[in-house]
Formats: structure tokens, C-alpha cells, sequence
């Protein structure tokens, strides 16, 4: 530490801070993309694994276990060097041309994301008790209107802290997308320390900005539960 | 595949070892498990801070708790490997860098399922100690933290699965663990990607799911023997476990 | 041995010990009986302090209680406690839940520790149990197995919170038999229970508490023959129903 002294202006300024916004911002849509279609993919595996088809219920565990029992890199790494080989050459080309990186990241982060968020929302379901479900139909309630007034609802809150979770798991773990060199706020972060080796001020602004998010989505989770706690009192 | 993995297989297990560092599937299991051993004490340590009956305490250690948590794992190591040096006046091999890094991690979520282990408890098993006149400590060692620890041992074996996961982030600052001997067999073939990395995400697999497997039985061994157990009154809580990278 | 002097304690603003005043004198038996929220459970707790008091003192063996001078884990040494809900530690056997504060508190070996023990088993009527695990016993074994716990270091003082208010009725029976003997022994003791049965025939005096007071204080003869507050009236006549 001797002789350092810290200057924030060398990375808060001029072309630095151009970079550094451009990474909050890949690493903003990154984290949003891929959330909204984990969410997607995580439903249409709950929905398969209901269908009480036995191939269906076989894939969706399959599928599952293999999420969660790979590295995310090593999947970000599947993605990014193997699956364009396992696809057409068009698609290929039209891939490269399409900034390859963000898209297999965005991809390989969902899909990921998706098997944890799938079991986020079985554990909601199973925790309904069957008589609840007994209870509806016996009040006239068809399928449909069950579901859609008594099981989800309650489903939805019991699903909602890991929801909640994963949803800061995903966030953080897009900065493992600089690994294939998706130029990210991680990535823009070790660029600018490159080039100004000003490696506190870089690496203290960056962890500043994770911590800032992490903390809005823990305190969203702490807020849920509050009122939850009250509802339930 | 099956040739990739006759032409490789020492350098996807060891690594350049003896030549040159240890690496390669072997050093993956190496660190993770330095890693846990390392961390387990810390984590013991500030997962009682988070209860302490200090004001201050609780504070400081919650505060280091969800720093750690709020933090991506790739910015801890980044800070450990590159900010570090700075401090101590000279570079760190990428080896301790990555162990330390995942101590640091580590402890913080195994801290919490201490904490929750601990919190999981009947209060009465703590003022039952304490009213024989045991002191905190005692209460704490005799009677706590030997159920407390019992019951998280499924979390904590979860938890032990995330951070063979972690450790392939090592493969950013080029630690010889095993991702990054798959990489150097990937770009040394060129052309096998599919191949190569097919091995590695399956090897990781059997690892941790075999791992995973295991958790579950103990789980399902120690809820049973809570249904036998009317003393044990209230069952733990489930906690959420958080996957790794 | 045990004296109250303007005992007063808040769960925030609700007052549930108002400005107690009380003794407990040595080798005296006291049965406290109230109606359910009466403050009983708590009273008999802030004697070891597992509750902090907001007010007045709490002296035992001349000790005041609350005081930040006191040895507080020497002081609950010499004070009994047994549960309602037992609380015996699940993860040691019968044996080590008894010897676990001679150990740790004199030092002593498990050997000698063990000897000690299984005399207090076999007061309890427990010697062939010593090896198993709480989670084999009865309730009422389990009860009587807590009573040994809390004489292991020879307490002058014991206090018991409804001790059998968390058993099946068959076997109440069998841990009532053993307080009785335990209140004959000369030992001071406290004891929450609705077992009039119990405090007729064992207790010095009753203490009744309504509202966070004690309302009467009384031998057995005259508290059950002319309560002199209605609402201690109420309770017997309750009681009987
Ligand atoms: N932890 C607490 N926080 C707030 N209020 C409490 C707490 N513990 C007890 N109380 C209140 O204090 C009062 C006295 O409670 P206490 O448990 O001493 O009653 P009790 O006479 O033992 O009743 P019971 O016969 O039901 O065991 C009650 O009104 C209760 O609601
Ligand atoms: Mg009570």
C-alpha cells in the first residue's frame, strides 16, 4: 500500500466511465433477459413434469440434475464453445454475427437458472396441502378456477423467497459471462484496471454497484417476508 | 470421445504433475476440500457472532455476512488476486489465491447454516444448559452446537457441492485445476470442443451428483430418525440451498 | 431462602409481575396455582433468571439474583429447574444428561460423576435406563429423568414449572410420586401445578396468582376450606368441574 494513493477520477471520467456504464448496462440487460426467460423456461418444466407423462417427468429430473450438479461456467463454456458446433451453419453464421457471446451467456445463464427456479415453484405446489385442493372442488369450483384462485395464489407465496434467491443468484452470476468475453461490468472492470492499473478505485466502484443491486433485491426478499409474517399473524 | 480421453487422461486427472504444478481433476478435489476444511472454522465463528449476545458483535458480523453474499464470487477473487498483492508488496500464486478466495466465500454461507441450525433449535435445550449452570460456552459446545451441527450436515454436504463448483472459476486467473486442463485440451485439439467439454461437464456431474445423492440420503436418515425421536420437538427447518456458479 | 421484594416485570406495556412481595423460607414446599396467563411460569423463572426482572429485587441464599455482581451459572447451579416440556438433550444418553454439569461444573470424571448418577436414577425409579436415549423414554420417564438432571448437583432449591402438565394422565402419577418424596426430603422447593391433589397433601403453602399478584398466600387447610378472594373462590369451584 505504500505510495498508493487512491484517485477515482482515473476511472469515474473521460473514456473510462464510458466503459464502465457500458458494462452496468450489458450486465443490466444480461441479468434481465436471462431472468424473464428462465422464468419462462422454469414454468413450461413445471408444466411438463405435471403431465404425468412418464418420458416428460423423466426429462424435466433428468434435467434438473444436470443444471445443478454442473458448473455454471463449465455450462457457459458448453454453450459458448460446443453448442454452435451441434447447430446448422446458418444458424452458426447468423450467431457470429449476432454477438455470439451475449446470446450463448444469456442462454446458458437461463437455462441454468431455470432448474432452480422449476424446483423453486414445485416446492410451492407440494406444499399445498391436497385438501385444499378437495375443498375448492367441492365448493363447485372446476380445474381451472382452483387453480387459478386457491392453489396458485397460495403456491406463489410459499415460491416467492427462493424465487427471490435465485433471482440475486442470477445477478451475481453474470459476471461469469466475461469468461467467454462478454463485455459485462466484470469484464469492463478488469479492462479499465489493464489500462489504468488503478486496481482498487476499479475493483472498489464495481463491487460498490453489485453490492448496491444484491442488497435492492435482499431487501425486496426481506420486505416480502415481513408482510408475509404479518399476513400470516 | 473415448480417444480424447486415452490421449488425456493423465493431464484432465493430474494435471503437469510431476513436471510440472498439480492439476486437472485432481487438483479440483484438492482445493475443494482445503477449501471446506479451511473454511469451517471461520464459518463456526461467525455464524456464532450472528448470534452472539453482543450488540456489536451481531453487527459486525452480519455486515460481513451479507457483504460476502452480495458479491459475486468472481469480484472475491479478482480483489484476493489482483488487490491483494498490492497490499501484502508481492504477487500470490493462483493456487492459495483461489483457496483463499473460497474461504472467504464460503464461510459466509456456511455461517448462516450454522445460524440457522443453532436458531433451529427448542429454545428449551438452551435455557435446559444454562439452568444446570453452564456457561455459554459450555451450553454452546455441549448441547448446541453438537445437534445443531448434526442437523445441518445435509445443508452443509449441499453446500460442499456448490464449492466443487466454485472452484472451476479458477479457470479465470488460470489456476491448474480442472476446467482449465480441459480448456488446454480443447484448444491443443482445435477442432473437438463438443468432445472435451462433454467430458468435463460429465465428470463434474458424477462428482457432485454423486455428492448430491448423498446429502439426500443423510437427510432422509436423520428425518427418519426425528419421526422415531419425539425429543427432538421441533423439525429443522428447510433451508433454502444456494447453488454455486 | 427465596425472597421477592417489589418484583415487578413488563412485557412491553403489558405488566405481567406487579410489585411482588414474597418469601420462601428453607426446606418450605410452595405450590403456585393461578388461572392460565396469571404470570406463574414467569414468576418462577426470574428466580434463576431465564427472565430479567424491570423491578425490586429477587434474593436467594442471600444473593441478589439480578445483580450484575452475582456468579449467575454458580448461582443456577444450586437451583433446580425441571420443564414442562422436559427439554432433556436428545443427542446424550440418560447417563451423560445427568452427569453433564458435575462434569463440566466440578470437573469431576465421568466415573465419579456416574456413580453419583445412578444413585439419583434409582431414586427416580430409572436405574436400568441409564444408557438409553430420551428419545426411548415415556413422557413420564423422560420427566423423571429431567427431576435427576436438576438434583445432580445437589441443589438446596428446586423449582418446577407444571412438571406433568405435558402428560398422557397415566402417567402423572408416577412423577408426582417422586416430587413427593423429593418434598419430603427437606429440600426448598417451588412448584407450578394444578394438581390440587398434589398441593393438599404435600405443600407448606399455596401461593394463588391472578393477574400478575399473588393473591393469596395460604396453608393448604385454609386455602382450600375459605379462599378468601372471589376470584380464587372461582378458581377452586372451577377446579372441581
Ligand atoms: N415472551 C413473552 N412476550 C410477551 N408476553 C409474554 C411472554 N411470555 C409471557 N407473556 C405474557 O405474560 C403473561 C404471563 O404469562 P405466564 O406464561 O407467566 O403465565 P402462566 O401463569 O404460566 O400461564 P399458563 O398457566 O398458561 O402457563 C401472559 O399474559 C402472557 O401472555
Ligand atoms: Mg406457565
Amino acid at each position: 500500500m505504500m505510495g498508493y494513493s487512491l484517485d477515482f477520477t482515473a476511472v469515474l471520467a473521460g473514456e473510462h466511465l464510458k466503459w464502465l456504464l457500458s458494462g452496468i448496462q450489458v450486465t443490466a440487460e444480461l441479468f434481465a433477459g436471462a431472468w424473464a426467460l428462465a422464468l419462462l423456461l422454469a414454468v413450461v418444466l413445471i408444466v411438463l413434469r405435471n403431465t404425468g407423462l412418464r418420458p416428460a417427468h423423466w426429462f424435466v429430473t433428468t434435467y434438473v440434475e444436470v443444471h445443478q450438479n454442473v458448473p455454471l461456467l463449465v455450462q457457459v463454456l458448453f454453450w459458448y464453445f460446443a453448442v454452435p458446433e451441434l447447430l446448422p451453419a446458418p444458424a452458426q453464421i447468423w450467431l457470429n454475427e449476432h454477438n455470439s457471446e451475449f446470446i450463448l451467456a444469456l442462454l446458458a445463464l437461463s437455462f441454468c437458472i431455470a432448474a432452480y427456479m422449476s424446483e423453486a415453484l414445485r416446492s410451492g405446489l407440494r406444499a399445498i396441502p391436497p385438501t385444499q385442493y378437495e375443498a375448492s372442488r367441492a365448493l363447485g369450483f372446476g380445474y381451472l378456477s382452483t387453480m387459478r384462485y386457491v392453489i396458485l395464489p397460495q403456491a406463489a407465496r410459499l415460491s416467492l423467497p427462493p424465487l427471490i434467491n435465485y433471482t440475486l443468484l442470477l445477478f451475481k452470476n453474470t459476471s461469469i459471462a466475461m469468461a467467454i468475453g462478454v463485455h459485462e461490468l466484470t469484464y469492463q472492470s478488469r479492462q479499465i484496471e489493464n489500462d489504468t492499473f488503478r486496481t482498487f478505485e476499479v475493483f472498489a466502484v464495481a463491487t460498490a454497484i453489485y453490492l448496491l443491486s444484491s442488497f435492492a433485491i435482499m431487501a425486496l426478499g426481506a420486505l416480502y417476508e415481513r408482510r408475509a409474517g404479518l399476513q400470516a399473524r | 470421445m473415448l480417444q480424447i480421453l486415452r490421449d488425456n487422461w493423465v493431464l484432465f486427472l493430474i494435471g503437469q504433475y510431476p513436471a510440472g504444478p498439480l492439476g486437472g481433476l485432481a487438483a479440483t478435489v484438492l482445493i475443494a476440500v482445503l477449501g471446506l476444511g479451511l473454511s469451517f472454522p471461520c464459518a463456526l465463528l461467525l455464524g456464532l457472532g450472528r448470534i452472539s449476545p453482543f450488540r456489536s458483535i451481531r453487527a459486525v458480523t452480519a455486515i460481513i455476512v451479507h457483504t460476502v453474499r452480495g458479491t459475486p464470487f468472481l469480484m472475491v477473487i479478482f480483489w484476493s488476486y489482483f488487490a491483494l498483492p498490492i497490499i501484502i508488496g508481492h504477487p500470490i500464486a493462483g493456487f492459495p489465491t483461489l483457496v483463499g478466495a473460497l474461504v472467504i466465500y464460503e464461510s459466509a454461507y456456511l455461517a448462516e447454516i450454522v445460524r440457522s441450525g443453532i436458531e433451529a433449535l427448542p429454545k428449551g435445550q438452551i435455557e435446559a444448559a444454562r439452568s444446570l449452570g453452564l456457561n455459554y460456552r459450555q451450553a454452546m459446545m455441549s448441547v448446541v452446537l453438537p445437534q445443531a451441527l448434526y442437523n445441518s450436515l445435509p445443508t452443509m454436504m449441499s453446500q460442499f457441492v456448490s464449492l466443487i463448483k466454485e472452484t472451476s472459476l479458477g479457470y479465470v486467473i488460470s489456476v491448474n485445476e480442472f476446467t482449465f486442463a480441459a480448456a488446454q485440451v480443447n484448444s491443443r485439439l482445435l477442432t473437438k470442443p463438443v468432445q472435451v467439454f462433454s467430458i468435463l461437464a460429465l465428470t463434474y456431474f458424477l462428482l457432485c451428483f454423486a455428492l448430491t445423492q448423498s446429502a439426500r440420503a443423510v437427510e432422509r436418515h436423520i428425518a427418519r430418525r426425528r419421526r422415531e425421536d419425539p425429543a427432538v420437538i421441533r423439525p429443522l427447518e428447510s433451508f433454502v440451498v444456494e447453488p454455486a456458479p | 431462602m427465596i425472597s421477592f421484594e417489589n418484583v415487578s416485570k413488563w412485557y412491553g406495556a403489558h405488566q405481567c409481575l406487579a410489585d411482588i412481595n414474597a418469601t420462601v423460607n428453607s426446606g418450605e414446599v410452595v405450590v403456585v396455582c393461578g388461572p392460565s396467563g396469571s404470570g406463574k411460569t414467569t414468576l418462577i423463572r426470574t428466580i434463576n433468571r431465564l427472565e430479567p426482572i424491570q423491578g425490586g429485587r429477587i434474593v436467594v441464599n442471600g444473593q441478589d439474583v439480578h445483580s450484575s455482581a452475582t456468579d449467575l451459572n454458580r448461582l443456577r447451579s444450586g437451583i433446580g429447574f425441571v420443564f414442562q416440556q422436559f427439554n432433556l438433550f436428545p443427542h446424550m444418553s440418560v447417563i451423560d444428561n445427568i452427569i453433564l454439569a458435575p462434569r463440566k461444573l466440578r470437573g469431576l470424571s465421568r466415573e465419579a460423576a456416574s456413580e453419583a448418577a445412578r444413585k439419583l436414577l434409582a431414586r427416580v425409579g430409572l436405574a436400568d435406563k441409564a444408557n438409553s436415549y430420551p428419545g426411548q423414554l415415556s413422557g413420564g420417564q423422560s420427566q423423571r429423568v429431567a427431576i435427576a438432571r436438576a438434583l445432580a448437583m445437589d441443589p438446596p432449591i428446586i423449582l418446577f414449572d407444571e412438571p406433568t402438565s405435558a402428560l398422557d394422565p397415566e402417567m402423572v402419577g408416577e412423577v408426582l410420586s417422586v416430587i413427593k418424596d423429593l418434598a419430603h426430603s427437606g429440600i426448598t422447593m417451588m412448584c407450578v401445578t394444578h394438581e390440587m391433589g398434589f398441593a393438599r397433601e404435600v405443600a407448606d403453602r399455596i401461593w394463588f396468582m391472578d393477574r400478575g399478584t399473588i393473591l393469596e398466600d395460604a396453608p393448604p387447610s385454609e386455602f382450600f376450606s375459605r379462599p378468601n378472594h372471589p376470584r380464587a373462590q372461582r378458581f377452586l369451584s372451577e377446579l372441581r368441574h
